[in-house]
């Protein structure tokens, strides 16, 4: 009882009964982190926004037309971090995701710009498929490549993928000769996002039905299963109110990208290819959910399943807490690191399918500098660099804390040279505050 | 304490077991036994081989040379899963926990319990540590937080009900009391002397030469990663055995 009663002491000291913020907190058992990091966004979104108003004489980025580019810009980090976390808790590190990316979107190029349109034709329905499949096992073979030389031949994963960096982006080159590959196919490109690379309005409300469906049954099932195993319930109020609130947000991710309609010139086009009168206010067509957020949004789902409810996923986090351990217990953690590489190049993959689809063509210098971006995402989000601790979700905020800052400060007019300073400094600035908030809470 | 069968087969035989490393003998053609229901301390300085030796039976090592055999059969145990098959449970000086999951976790690790959808099933594992700690350490109430949280005598607890909670047919301890307090140290031995009634063998670990003489049936004492010898412990005094540690001696009784 010594456990209960030290706890129960150290509140009693403060006041007789918990305070309403520790009561809060723990009936809802919500993470400190999450809340503090997306204070943190609110923080920076409003400052910006503020400033913009203030300095400007117009706020620009609490509008729907920047909050969709910016989800729209971050995809490409956010999934590469949410590989970078695996990566970071078992203590390694990977230089070498931006020229992989590269490299990736350099063989996805050529694919399908050389060799597919001779195979089966120009802009054939299954070009799209096949280069980001081609694309994406480039890329898991890469990471498989860099597993092995690190687990198997000890050779640390720093110098592996300083290595990389230089291999990758020069075997970019030599690919493409320096060349630019374009155009790409047009199906490929929807997926860098775009007015016609986005879902719609109908499209969008559907995501988030099944979003909010989703958010109501984990709540649900996740109440039954405790109380068959008798453990704490959470009270009702608590219950409801992270079911509301996560439900409302979804509600409100939905109208932000429905509200964002597209460009004149786009809808122009669009009635006259459908031979659609524009009335006189002019056709209000929303983006709604942009796809590369969609691929986002799924490899955050997954991610998450495969780290909180998979072996593997258990497997990763001992190996960060304790390599010796997790081998006596059986684990072949050679094997595992292989497979985390792997996983970081299929996800680097994954992402040079957005960026070059962003893009529209594939060129051998995309992705550069990518590499840190994505630490300092995994890094700010909370990924411990000494092992054994990090969240999904906490480096997908993390790159969100990144793109947001960067935006901003071009919405602002600060000059690039400024930008890195600041996000420079903000990266050392969030290690700093996580440390004091790991000792705080120990 | 001398009532120990040992007619039958051994549990465990291991036989002119050598391991060397960058070419130290840390093992040097040494045979020890133990029989069901028997606990067989193992004795000797710091870079003795005791926990070499022990770590070989365990999977984490691989043997130069020798042979295992497992009540009677000859087995060939090169990882802790092969060790874990034959139903041998250890419990690491240094606990080999993950400090940053929690006790359920760590019971389970590499043996998790999964839905019929093959995902981690983190309540069904926290509801079965629950229990077993519930038997083992019933003031235990952290099940939640990381072990790094827990407290040495807590930490033990868990490794301890790692080793215990599969079933374990042959279990090693290794040094299972040097961190714990008077109060939990007893708890351990009230386990091992539990334990041997069910007719599980152990091999104990230990500088105590006292904790030996109270816990064990037998004594092997290793010397520069050789076998000193192997005695009955109620044959013995605590003089002879420390003859056989500091200059490896065999005391005029033995067999």
């Amino acid at each position: 009882m010594t456990d209960t009663n030290e706890h129960g002491a150290k509140s009693a000291a403060k006041s007789s009964r918990p305070g309403l913020v520790q009561r809060f907190m723990r009936d809802t058992e919500l993470d400190t982190r999450l809340l503090g990091m997306l204070g943190a966004l609110a923080l920076i979104w409003v400052g910006f926004h503020v400033y913009g108003a203030l300095r400007n004489g117009f706020g620009a980025f609490l509008t729907p037309r920047n909050l969709w580019n910016l989800s729209v810009q971050t995809s490409s980090i956010g999934i590469m971090a949410c590989g970078m976390v695996l990566v970071i808790i078992t203590r390694h590190i990977d230089l070498s995701v931006g020229s992989v990316l590269g490299f990736c979107a350099v063989i996805m190029g050529i694919t399908q710009v050389w060799f597919l349109p001779q195979l089966v034709g120009l802009e054939h329905w299954s070009i799209w498929i096949i280069a980001c499949i081609v694309g994406m096992i480039a890329g898991t073979i890469v990471g498989a490549i860099h597993g092995w030389l690190i687990a198997y031949l000890s050779i640390p994963a720093f110098i592996v993928t300083l290595g990389g960096l230089l291999v990758w982006r020069g075997a970019a080159f030599l690919i493409t000769r320096g060349e630019t590959i374009s155009p790409l196919d047009s199906t490929f490109k929807l997926l860098g996002g775009g007015p016609n690379g986005a879902v719609g309005a109908m499209g969008s409300w559907i995501v988030g039905i099944i979003a909010a469906v989703a958010v109501i049954a984990l709540i649900v099932m996740g109440r039954a299963k405790r109380k068959r195993f008798d453990f704490r319930l959470r009270p009702l109020w608590a219950e409801w109110f992270i079911g509301i609130f996560s439900v409302g947000a979804v509600i409100g991710a939905v109208l932000l990208v429905n509200s964002y309609p597209w460009p004149r010139g786009i809808v122009r086009r669009y009635a006259e290819a459908n031979n659609i009168e524009i009335p006189e206010g002019g056709l209000f067509i929303s983006h709604g959910f942009a796809i590369p957020v969609l691929i986002l949004l799924v490899v955050i789902v997954v991610m998450t399943v495969v780290m909180n409810r998979t072996r593997f996923g258990r497997y990763v986090y001992a190996i960060g807490g304790n390599p010796e351990a997790a081998a006596l217990a059986g684990i072949n953690t050679r094997w595992m690191t292989v497979k985390i590489f792997a996983l970081m190049g299929f996800l680097t993959g994954l992402s040079a399918v957005v960026a070059s689809a962003r893009l529209g063509s594939a060129t051998n210098a995309l992705g550069t500098l990518d590499e840190l971006y994505v630490i300092a995402a995994a890094v700010i989000g909370g990924t411990s660099l000494g092992g054994g601790v990090g969240t999904i979700y906490g480096a997908v905020l993390g790159a969100f804390v990144m793109q947001s800052l960067q935006t901003g400060m071009v919405l602002i007019g600060f000059d690039a040279a400024v930008q890195q300073v600041v996000v420079g400094g903000v990266l050392v600035l969030a290690v700093y505050l996580d440390n004091l908030y790991r000792r705080s809470s120990k | 304490m001398s009532d120990i069968n040992r007619s039958g087969t051994p549990l465990v035989d291991m036989r002119d077991i050598c391991i060397s490393f960058g070419g130290v003998h840390a093992v040097d053609h040494v045979s020890v036994d133990l029989y069901p229901g028997e606990v067989v301390g193992l004795l000797g300085h710091n870079g003795a081989g005791k926990s070499t030796l022990i770590k070989i039976l365990s999977g984490a090592y691989k043997m130069d040379s020798g042979e295992i055999y497992v009540n009677g059969e000859r087995s060939d145990i090169r990882s802790p899963r092969d060790a874990r098959r034959y139903n041998i449970e250890t419990i690491y000086q240094t606990l080999a926990l993950a400090d940053n999951l929690d006790a359920a976790s760590n019971l389970f690790l590499g043996r998790e319990l999964t839905s019929p959808m093959g995902l981690v099933d983190d309540d069904a594992m926290e509801s079965e540590a629950r229990k077993i700690m519930a038997r083992l350490n019933p003031n235990f109430q952290k099940f939640k937080d990381p072990v790094s949280a827990l407290s040495g005598g807590q930490r033990q607890s868990v490794a301890i009900a790692r080793a215990v909670y599969f079933n374990a047919q042959i279990l090693i301890m290794d040094e299972p009391t040097a961190a714990l307090g008077p109060h939990e140290t007893q708890m351990v031995s009230e386990l091992i002397t539990q334990l041997k009634a069910e007719g599980i063998g152990i091999f104990l670990i230990s500088h105590d030469i006292h904790d030996v003489m109270q816990l064990c049936d037998r004594a092997s004492v290793m010397k520069n990663g050789k076998l000193v010898g192997t005695v009955d412990v109620a044959d013995v005094t605590d003089d002879d055995l420390l003859g056989m540690i500091i200059l490896g001696k065999q005391p005029a009784k033995a067999v």
